[in-house]
């Protein structure tokens, strides 16, 4: 098996940006893409503030090549896995074996929303184009064929932790020697499913959200996708630019403790950053940045808190959420969060949590409140957790 | 590496649950839908935590612990679920809800539940296995990646044994859209005649199979999975032909070394188009089966294949109601199983007897 | 009162899909949480729901605990609400 995996390309689109470069500048500024839904019909609209890519339906088939017909989550998905494609270079290589795994949790539901209002009327109403990309599968299918990807396509889905399992898959698939080289990563667009869904659950802020805030509310939902390219690291010597970081560690865990609600204690995010750390043959004091789930709610941060107070007390790394940038993007967000990860440990740099008033008074660390320069950060851990207990770390090592 | 299947269970339109005798009657479908024959829960999931359970999470569950306990494994190293459509009720439910009562309060339980990896979490749950979990919505092949994402880990470090699942599940609501897409034939064509008929369209079936997955040899497995591949949208016959012979040469072995070829025909002429042509280029003279005309049409339904492949090769025999009329081995040492979801996704499963 | 109680009784039944337990069976004061019945976070937000669409009566998640805590309970919150309101 290949030893190290790196990740040779980049691409993101999220309430913050439409591109890398986009959203880096909106990092480092501090400027919010939570703000009032302008794009989706929803009756909350003006209720509930979301982080929303700034583009209608017709401006992003322009960007990505579709119909406006297809449905957001794909053309989310195209145009993140063009930008990491093309970024990487490895189209100049000939004959690689080249994998897309991609993740979503809604997959075409906001098409699948609008055949249902009059599918329900009348069984022979509503327009079969409407759910022809209904499943997660189909919309990874149809990118894969834009892209021109055949070896292999696949997709993931554990909720809000879907693609940090899409990449551990595709760093797996390489280091297995079954591909050369994979764009991994995740895309959900803002649905009125995920909406209603997370609104019933009482767990959405009505005001922007304050991850890690003693007076946190809740989360806000937000859209978009991200994409890392994997390569083997014989493929990463053949590029002519240097790739951006190395996957040096991974391990998802179960909570198993509810269907929803995350551990007190929070064993399974505890579980999922030891065994990233030992995979990776680093300490916990090697770990200079972590990318926090940190979703705003008082449950997520509760146990994600204590589960890094078990390990990090009294060496705590610099983190923040980057959620309360992008809201949250649910089975994009580890994928979005990867390549936050990757340009904070290639650049050494460190984003802040906006809006943070009162450090949560349960736990002794404070996160990052101002975009800093950290030049000697060598490593970055990223956090997800999911529905059904489902927690993933990756660790992203300075080359 | 040889990976062993220690333990197969399967919930199907066929009497396949706890059942000791292998496929020995035909359970018939007058119509394009073919439903699961469903134990009694009660016996098998503890009430209270079975409540909120819809039909395709209590068919998966009730599936997955009855292939631990003939594994005899209280908890696996991890748990790994496939499936195309997902939670199709729950997320139905909370739909038509959520347009119905025009985005007022609405019922919880059914968004939580609608979420793809509800499945293999509730296993996680009542087991309280905190070890790896994953879940594959890949249409035509989740099965099969949960499958290679299963082997992958077993070579690994630290896994010595993997629950594999895979599950698709028919509601009225699919079934319709299914229909009026084309997927499934015009009139009603009973499952007895599928193969008889030279027509559009196939019938719909759902399932969910369990296996018990490991990297070492038992005194119980059933058979062993010497390799499994996929590929997606083969440019032409030739190419479909070619990933064959590739993924046998891979094996060191021939066509002549396969004793039994379980096909996905499903009775749509477009779909089976295929099989007839790759019988012609490669698989001529192979004694060759079909299964849908037992579960049913659905992206997971290789699950059902696999369960099927590894007992033909653990009792040696091929059920009357697979309708083969040739003569087969004596003894069934290899079983290929070759699928394709609609023509855009293709599998390949090789198993033998340990 | 009693009319109101056996109305929530079957409610909650039907709501919270509690097939094995008869409507009748659960009583007045029968904690619905911890010990009792056996239900968790995910039922209160069930009942919010029940009551909002039922009773149109908004309770907030801090509240639960104390509105939920048995079926009597419940009823003397929708009849102190609905004197508030008239």
């Amino acid at each position: 098996m290949s030893a190290t995996v790196f990740v040779a390309g980049i691409g993101v689109i999220s309430g913050i940006g439409n591109n890398t470069s986009e959203c880096l500048n909106a990092l480092e500024k501090g400027e919010t893409g939570i703000g009032k839904i302008t794009y989706l019909q929803t009756n909350h609209r003006g209720l509930l503030p979301a982080g929303e890519v700034k583009l209608s339906n017709n401006e992003l088939a322009v960007l990505s090549g579709f119909s406006p017909s297809v449905n957001r989550t794909a053309m989310l998905s195209m145009i993140a896995a063009k930008e990491a494609l093309d970024n990487s270079g490895i189209k100049d290589i000939p004959g690689l074996r080249t994998g897309f795994v991609s993740a979503s949790t809604a997959g075409g539901m906001d098409k699948t929303e609008n055949f249902f209002t009059n599918f329900l009327t009348d069984r022979s109403k509503g327009k079969l184009r409407d759910v022809i990309y209904h499943e997660c599968g189909s919309i990874t299918a149809i990118v894969a064929e834009k892209l021109g990807i055949r070896n292999h396509v696949s997709t993931i889905s554990t909720a809000c932790s879907s693609s940090a399992n899409a990449i551990m898959y595709g760093a797996r698939l390489i280091k297995h020697n079954i591909l050369d080289a994979v764009i991994a990563g995740g895309t959900d667009a803002l649905t009125r499913f995920s909406l209603n869904g997370f609104n019933t659950l009482m767990i959405l802020d009505e005001q922007y959200c304050q991850p890690f805030d003693e007076n946190r509310r809740g989360l806000n939902l937000g859209e978009g996708a991200g994409y890392v390219l994997l390569t083997s690291e014989r493929i990463a010597s053949l590029l002519k630019k240097d790739p951006y970081c190395s996957i040096s560690g991974y391990c998802n865990a179960n909570d198993a403790y509810h269907q929803t609600a995350s551990s007190p204690d929070g064993d399974g995010p505890y579980q999922a950053m030891t065994g990233a750390l030992k995979m990776s043959g680093l300490r916990p004091q090697d770990i200079g940045y972590i990318n926090l789930h940190g979703t705003g709610t008082q449950n997520n941060d509760n146990s994600e808190g204590a589960a890094i107070e078990r390990l990090f007390h009294p060496h705590y790394p610099k983190m923040s959420s980057t959620k309360s940038f992008t809201g949250h993007t649910l089975g994009a967000s580890a994928g979005i969060e990867a390549v936050f990860s990757a340009l904070a440990v290639q650049k050494g740099i460190v984003y802040p949590n906006l809006r943070l008033q009162t450090p949560m008074k349960a736990f002794s660390f404070v996160p990052e409140t101002t975009f800093s320069k950290y030049p000697e950060l060598k490593n970055v851990l990223s956090n997800s957790v999911g529905f059904g207990g489902n927690c993933s770390s990756l660790i992203f090592s300075k080359l | 590496m040889k990976i062993y299947i220690r333990s197969a269970s399967s919930i199907s339109p066929q009497e396949t649950f706890n059942n000791p005798l292998f496929l020995n009657e035909l359970s018939e479908y007058p119509n394009n839908r073919l439903t699961c024959i469903e134990p009694d829960y009660n016996e098998l999931i503890d009430p209270k935590l079975s409540r909120r359970m819809s039909r395709i999470i209590k068919m998966s569950v009730a599936s997955a612990l009855s292939c631990l306990k003939d594994a005899e494994i209280t908890n696996p190293d991890a748990i790994i679920t496939g499936t195309a459509y997902g939670c199709l009720e729950d997320s139905g439910i909370f739909l038509a809800n959520m347009v119905e009562q025009d985005e007022e309060p609405i019922t919880p339980t059914a968004f939580v539940q609608s979420t793809h990896n509800t499945i293999g979490a509730q296993i996680a749950l009542l087991l309280k296995c905190n070890r790896y979990n994953n879940t594959f919505v890949s249409g035509g092949v989740s099965f099969e990646n949960a499958l290679l994402d299963a082997t992958m880990l077993l070579m690994e470090k630290d896994t010595d044994n993997v629950l594999v699942g895979g599950m698709d599940e028919i509601t009225d609501m699919s079934h319709t859209v299914l229909s009026r897409m084309g997927l499934y034939k015009r009139k009603p064509v009973p499952n007895r005649d599928l193969f008889k008929l030279n027509s559009k369209g196939t019938i719909g079936g759902e399932g969910a199979a369990f296996f018990l997955l490991a990297g070492t040899p038992s005194k119980n497995d059933i058979a062993c999975i010497d390799a499994l591949t996929t590929f997606y949208k083969p440019g032409d016959i030739t190419e479909t032909a070619q990933q064959v012979n590739s993924f046998l040469t891979a094996q060191s072995i021939n066509c002549n070394d396969i004793d039994l070829l379980i096909t996905g025909n499903n009775g749509d002429t477009r779909n089976d188009e295929i099989y007839v042509q790759l019988q012609q280029l490669l698989f001529g003279g192979i004694p060759t089966v079909s299964y849908k005309n037992l579960c049913g049409e659905y992206p997971t339904s290789t699950g059902f294949a696999l369960w099927m492949g590894a007992n033909v090769i653990k009792t040696n025999s091929i059920p009357a109601i697979l309708n083969y009329k040739g003569t087969a081995q004596n003894k069934i040492n290899k079983v290929l199983i070759y699928n394709h979801y609609q023509n855009t996704h293709h599998s390949l499963i090789l198993i033998s007897s340990c | 009162m009693d009319k109101l109680i056996a109305d929530l009784k079957e409610q909650i039944s039907v709501q919270l899909k509690l097939k094995n337990i008869k409507p009748e069976d659960i009583g007045d004061e029968e904690p619905l949480f911890g010990a009792g019945l056996g239900l968790d976070s995910l039922d209160v937000l069930e009942l919010i729901v029940l009551l909002k669409q039922k009773y149109k009566l908004k309770v907030s998640a801090e509240d639960g605990p104390k509105v939920f805590r048995s079926v009597k309970s419940m009823a003397e919150h929708i009849i102190a609400k609905q004197v508030q309101n008239v």
